[in-house]
């Protein structure tokens, strides 16, 4: 009995049927609120593989930050209108006949690939936390990408500010 | 009966996930929802790296999944105010009725 396995196949269904209603719903709330499910579901995954920094990281930031931020837009934004009219545009049976066909061949060329990903040799049981393993590759191997982040969010803050700030 | 997780699990549900969340961005009119259907495709990149990590036993893949987050806030705040202008100035939210530079 492989309790991962079940965990595994648990949060994947959560993931899969969260991303599902979340292109599929007509009302945005709903969207976002199975987009939260879909954000859930990947952060149990993250715990499965022993990514524990990036399970509290996806928990605080996406869902407890970037899904707060849709539901205020949502709010501010006046979609009355918008839960009426057609969902889908004229040319999405087109898009999943393509999405669907490069999906297929994706999942068979892995599957029929599945070999090479054999767990070679059970790794060493790390050292120390999973918090400061990161931290040390973060702030010693990809110091300069990590600044390089910080410059990418003042942007992103000054160039979100002045696009929904008042013309004067 | 059940067999143990491989990496190869992993990738498949990554796959499936981008693909759910491409079918988002190209055939709905919604902008927020094309807008959380982006998230939906970053988060099968986070998923591909978070294997990969585990797969090699290294962490490199975890702080690349860092950086990927960062880019999906700045992403989500960036978007979210160009909705908010362009609702203010043409009072729709649907992504092909946003045609002025079509003819």
């Amino acid at each position: 009995m492989y309790l991962d396995t079940v965990f595994f196949y648990i949060f994947a269904l959560i993931t899969l049927a969260g991303g599902l209603l979340t292109v599929t719903r007509r009302n945005a709330v709903h969207s976002a609120m199975s987009l939260i499910l879909a954000l859930i579901g990947v952060a149990g995954l993250f715990l499965l593989q022993k990514a524990e920094f990036l399970f509290a990281v996806q928990i605080v930031l996406y869902v407890g930050g970037i899904m707060v931020l849709f539901l205020f837009v949502i709010m501010l934004v006046n979609l009355d209108q918008a839960a009426r009219v057609r969902q889908f545009n004229r040319q999405w049976w087109l898009a999943l006949a393509c999405v669907l066909a490069v999906a297929a061949e994706v999942i068979y060329v892995l599957s029929r690939g599945s070999s090479a990903f054999r767990y070679a040799a059970p790794a060493a049981p790390p050292q120390a936390g999973n918090v400061q393993l990161v931290a040390d590759i973060l702030f010693k191997q990809y110091l300069l990408p990590f600044e390089l982040a910080s410059i990418l969010l003042l942007a992103a803050i000054v160039g979100s500010v002045i696009m929904a700030r008042k013309r004067t | 009966m059940l067999h143990p997780v491989t990496t190869t699990h992993y990738l498949v549900l990554s796959a499936a996930l981008l693909a759910i969340g491409t079918i988002g961005v190209l055939a709905r009119r919604n902008i927020i929802i094309i807008l959380m259907a982006i998230e939906l495709i970053l988060n099968a990149v986070n998923i591909n790296l978070i294997a990969f990590s585990h797969h090699l036993g290294q962490l490199q893949g975890q702080v690349f999944a860092i950086f990927v987050i960062t880019v999906a806030v700045a992403e989500a705040a960036v978007g979210l105010g160009i909705l908010i202008a362009l609702f203010r100035n043409k009072e729709t939210v649907q992504a092909d009725e946003i045609d002025l530079l079509k003819w």
